[in-house]
């Protein structure tokens, strides 16, 4: 193998697993340490430069950093669970003091470029927040009266309280932003008039889907579409359902359906979904959280009629299906022949997809759709193929998560911060890297590299007698400081990178031998391949990388398997030359600004 | 020094021996020696040993002087027994462990201060006695614990870290070993624990009095240039004679592959088990004494370090077996076993009246 250059900021990237993983790159075990040490307000900040938005996502967020937490990999026993990344983000935006000053302000001068933003869900509101700064006059329309998008108008309040989302909402609106609210635009051909320098668009995927069975005309007064019915009991328009409800679905909004009902009036409420559990949508803290309310999920019954008495909905009944798979591994729903199972039912939540919808967009403006209605999205610039025109959040590639949206509003505010510099908005420009000793005695180091071996922390309920009877009651408490204290020890700090330095090694073995998880090892160069297999302890997930020093005097390598180590630092102690150090790597990523523009581009960052 | 505990943690595909415990399991605590001390490899190595062995952990008894060498027993086998004695003095208690409980097997760790200058004459009686141990020296040619003065076993003309060259005539255990009746002698490198592991799981087996001198670097005494017992020098003036090839060890009927004639030495060991050495240099043979002897001081003269197993007696005597001991453990005695009463006394007096 080559040896590695570290000097490429993706090798170190890639190491902290949780970073990588994050759509907006949020530096994650820099935030837990400083979580760990009390400084809750520089705990926020570090999120809020990177997330936008850290205590509504520190309740809400997909947390795609926690299935790559290394601590899933490297704990004992039958419990791998993820660092409680999400959580530790709302115990610094709890426990924070007034941050407003930290804040950037209003630009003082504008720089005479006018933006519109249609939407003001989390994508649009993140290439506000970049832009406003920067001294960008920006036109914010919504069909609704406030900003938030579907984090206020489908996340329950007992997920998200009002509040929190109001506070962080109002820091971008705050930048003197012109908001056109309650404002639905119905012609992109019309704003484009108006001669903006660019255009976002970022309107969500804001159709729910319907399901077309017998009985559904019929029927209709009690079957609502999910993501409408949230939205119309978020603005207090829906404040009561049936006893017995039957949710249709297996994602998220099944789930926010569901709990919604049950704080409504609905007592009999259950789930039914067409897959089995595990394949379910939802992610597994949402169903527990359902279960935990009482709420039954059924699998495997695929809807065939709602049933009604003269148009009054009755019940609801479904077909029993089995999962079989072809020899491709494609899984096909069968019949099992067992007689339709039939469910009374006074109301029906539909929570079965959501879907994009761009009626409002002339198809004769240049924007091309593909054969689903999708617009074509360049996915590093996110730009449409109409010059100035660009999409993010749902509206880019379908439904997915506030954290992306945020991820795409970053690209974005990136691409129209160059387009209005006259610049190419092809060449991306490089993260803020730094990688720095963290040394600071014999043996000591600035981070706490004694490994915890405690399990994770669960986050406390409410009593759910309490929840269940008001809407707006917040289920889940929050850490304490002194749970969310050991849960940030619970990191690894994987930040805190073993750099090895080929010239001062004397080839001791030390590192070899104090290596609690065998990641060292001294040996012949060879192919990747054959590496990985005779390394001390074999190196099999091929998804992260090995370190490979230059040759050593012996004429052998070092090949350190990055997979499993635990930042632990003992190589480092045991080394007496110093060839390994720890050092911590801090990558920011570059947003919208002077920085992001042309000199400052990384060669390997190009758009297609 | 370290000063966080080695964590529990371990690779997800760290495997169990027969007894069901991992390598892990036979650490000891983290040693307080310095970083890069060829001892820590020693212990490494001696821990893979004795997990590959699937050795009982409390079936094993550590005994040691006083050095760094001798402090390293804390680091390995943490739930064996222990036993830290004065300084040089660790043979004559190992022999009494061993006649009091024949049943342990036993493993002195030493330094070549320890065995070649204060307990020289410990070390030359144990070995006569065929006491049935492993016994092993972590020789770095100086005296680290007490700030890297020489040792009895550094090289003449071999110079200290401030430039100071040693005059006297060095005392080499693998010869003193092979003189006094040793019944394996073997020499090894910290630095290359291929060689290393395979030659203490055969001392381990073997059941007789096991040496092995290990030269084993001190990077904060005698790492420079100018010492012989450096990682570099050690590693540039290595002769190994043979390997153990551990892969078709120790059971007979696990022996698969032929080699060519000449380049495989089997030997058959009392219990049955096959060392398979490959040779490394043609004409070295393992079985004789005298020209084990004569060929590594042949070498030793050239400045080269002879390694690998030097000799080895297939079927030696000990120590219970010179005395024609009882087979059970005395620890296992009760007092009437041990004292046949007035009666009997009575009778041998009369016998010698
Ligand atoms: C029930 C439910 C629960 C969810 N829970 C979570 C969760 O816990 N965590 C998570 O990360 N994600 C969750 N999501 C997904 C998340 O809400 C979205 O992915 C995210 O809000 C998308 O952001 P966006 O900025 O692209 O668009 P949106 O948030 O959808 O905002 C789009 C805005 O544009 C406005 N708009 C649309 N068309 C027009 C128009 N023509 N004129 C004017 N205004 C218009 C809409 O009114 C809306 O305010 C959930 C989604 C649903 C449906
Ligand atoms: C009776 C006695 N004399 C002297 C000492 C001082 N002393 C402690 S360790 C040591 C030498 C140890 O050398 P070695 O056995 O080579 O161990 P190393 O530290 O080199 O591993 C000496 C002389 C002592 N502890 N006890
Ligand atoms: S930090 Fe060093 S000693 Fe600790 S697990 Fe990683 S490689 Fe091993
Ligand atoms: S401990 Fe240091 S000098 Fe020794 S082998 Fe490891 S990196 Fe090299
Ligand atoms: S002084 Fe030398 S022998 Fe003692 S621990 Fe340090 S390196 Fe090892
Ligand atoms: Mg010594």
């Amino acid at each position: 193998m080559k040896p590695t250059d570290i000097r490429d900021p993706s090798y170190f990237h890639k190491v902290v697993d949780c970073q990588w993983a994050c759509p907006a790159h949020t530096p994650v075990p820099e935030y837990i340490r400083l979580i760990a040490q009390g400084r809750y307000d520089d705990a926020y900040m570090v999120n809020w430069y990177s997330n936008v938005f850290p205590g509504v996502l520190g309740r809400t967020c997909d947390r795609p950093c926690e299935p790559a937490c290394r601590r899933g990999r490297v704990e004992d026993g039958q419990s791998k669970e993820p660092v409680a990344i999400c959580r530790l983000k709302r115990v610094a935006a709890d426990n924070k003091s007034d941050i407003r000053a930290r804040l950037p302000k209003a630009a003082k001068q504008k720089n005479g470029k006018r933006i519109a933003l249609i939407g003001a869900g989390p994508a649009s509101l993140t290439v506000a927040r970049d832009l406003a700064p920067l001294g960008y006059h920006l036109v914010v329309y919504d069909q609704d009266p406030q900003g938030g998008g579907m984090m206020r108008t489908q996340i329950p309040k007992f997920r998200l309280p009002e509040s929190v989302l109001d506070e962080e909402v109002a820091y971008i609106t705050d930048l003197g932003l012109e908001l056109r609210l309650g404002q639905r635009v119905d012609s992109l051909k019309a704003v484009l008039a108006e001669g903006y320098d660019a255009v976002f668009v970022g309107c969500g995927a804001p159709r729910g889907r319907d399901l077309d069975i017998p009985g559904r005309a019929q029927a209709a007064a009690h079957i609502h579409i999910g993501i409408d019915w949230l939205s119309s009991v978020s603005f207090g328009h829906i404040d009561s359902i049936g006893k017995r409800v039957i949710v249709l679905g297996g994602g998220n909004t099944a789930m926010d359906c569901c709990r919604s009902s049950k704080r409504l009036g609905g007592e009999d409420v259950k789930v039914i979904v067409r897959s089995g559990y595990e394949e379910m949508k939802a992610s597994p803290w949402e169903k527990e959280d359902a279960t935990h309310e009482g709420i039954p999920i059924l699998n495997f019954l695929v809807p065939k009629a709602f049933i009604h008495d003269n148009g009054r909905l009755t019940g609801m009944s479904f077909e029993k299906v089995k999962a079989e798979y072809d020899a491709k591994g494609r899984r096909r729903l069968l019949p099992t022949g067992e007689p339709d199972q039939h469910f009374e039912c006074d109301d029906v939540l539909v929570a079965i997809g959501q879907e994009n919808a761009f009626p409002w967009i002339e198809r004769d403006l240049g924007i091309e759709f593909d054969q689903w209605g999708m617009p074509k999205v360049d996915e590093v610039t996110m730009a449409s193929t109409l010059r100035g025109v660009f999409f993010g959040g749902d509206a880019a590639f379908g439904p997915k998560n506030i954290i992306w949206a945020v991820a795409h509003g970053h690209e974005a505010a990136i691409s129209i911060d160059q387009l209005c510099n006259g610049e190419d908005i092809r060449t991306r420009p490089a993260p803020m890297v730094n990688l720095v000793s963290q040394k600071m005695g014999i043996h000591e180091w600035s981070y706490d590299n004694e490994v915890s071996l405690d399990q994770r922390f669960k986050v406390p309920w409410n009593d759910v007698r309490v929840t269940l009877k008001n809407i707006k009651l917040e289920v889940e408490k929050g850490f304490d400081a002194a749970t969310a204290f050991k849960e940030a020890q619970r990191c690894l700090n994987c930040d805190a990178q073993t750099v090895f330095s080929a010239s001062l090694c004397i080839e001791c073995d030390a590192c070899v031998d104090i290596c609690p998880m065998d990641c060292i090892t001294f040996t012949a160069n060879a192919e990747e391949d054959e590496l990985r297999q005779r390394l001390n302890a074999p190196a099999l997930n091929s998804a992260q990388d090995l370190y490979v020093s230059t040759t050593l005097k012996t004429g052998r390598i070092m090949a350190k398997d990055e997979d499993v180590c635990l930042h632990c630092g003992l190589c480092a102690e045991r080394c007496p030359t110093g060839a390994w150090d720890m050092q911590k790597f801090f990558l920011e990523m570059t947003h919208a600004g002077p920085s992001c523009r042309d000199k400052h581009a990384a060669p390997g960052r190009k758009a297609a | 020094m370290t000063y966080i505990a080695k964590p529990r943690l371990h690779h997800p595909t760290l495997a169990a021996n027969k007894l069901g415990y991992t390598r892990r399991d036979y650490e000891g605590k983290i040693s307080t020696l310095c970083a890069g001390c060829g001892h820590d490899s020693i212990s490494a190595a001696i821990i893979q040993a004795c997990w590959e062995l699937d050795l009982e952990p409390h079936r094993v008894a550590k005994l040691s002087g006083i050095g760094c060498s001798s402090k390293t027993p804390d680091y390995f086998l943490g739930n064996s027994h222990g036993f830290n004695s004065v300084h040089g003095r660790m043979p004559s208690v190992l022999t009494g462990a061993n006649l009091a409980n024949r049943d342990l097997i036993y493993l002195g760790v030493s330094g070549d201060g320890d065995s070649a200058s204060i307990g020289i004459g410990q070390f030359a009686h144990v070995m006569r006695r065929g006491v049935n141990m492993v016994y092993l020296v972590e020789n770095n040619g100086v005296y680290g614990l007490t700030k890297g003065q020489f040792s009895a076993t550094a090289d003449q003309g071999s110079q200290s870290k401030r430039g100071v060259v040693n005059s006297d005539a060095p005392v080499d255990l693998v010869a003193l070993a092979l003189q006094l009746g040793a019944t394996f002698v073997a020499r090894s490198f910290s630095g290359d624990k291929a060689q290393l592991v395979p030659l203490i799981k055969a001392a381990i087996v073997h059941p007789g009095a096991a040496f092995i001198d290990v030269i084993s670097p001190c990077v904060a005494f005698n790492n420079h240039a100018g010492s012989t017992k450096s990682y570099e020098y050690v590693r540039g003036h290595n002769e190994p004679v043979n390997r153990i090839d551990f892969d078709y060890w120790p059971k007979r009927e696990e022996i698969t592959v032929d080699y060519p004639a000449g380049e495989v030495i089997s030997v058959t060991q009392h219990d049955g088990s096959v060392l398979r050495l490959r040779k490394l240099a043609p004409d070295y043979d393992p079985h004789n004494r005298i020209t084990a002897m004569n060929y590594v001081q042949e070498h030793q003269a050239k400045g080269e370090v002879v390694t690998g197993l030097l000799y080895v007696d297939p079927d030696p005597e000990d120590l219970h077996r010179h005395l024609n001991t009882f087979d059970a453990p005395f620890n296992t005695l009760g007092a009437k076993d041990l004292c046949p009463g007035a009666a009997a006394l009575e009778k041998i007096n009369a016998a010698l009246r």
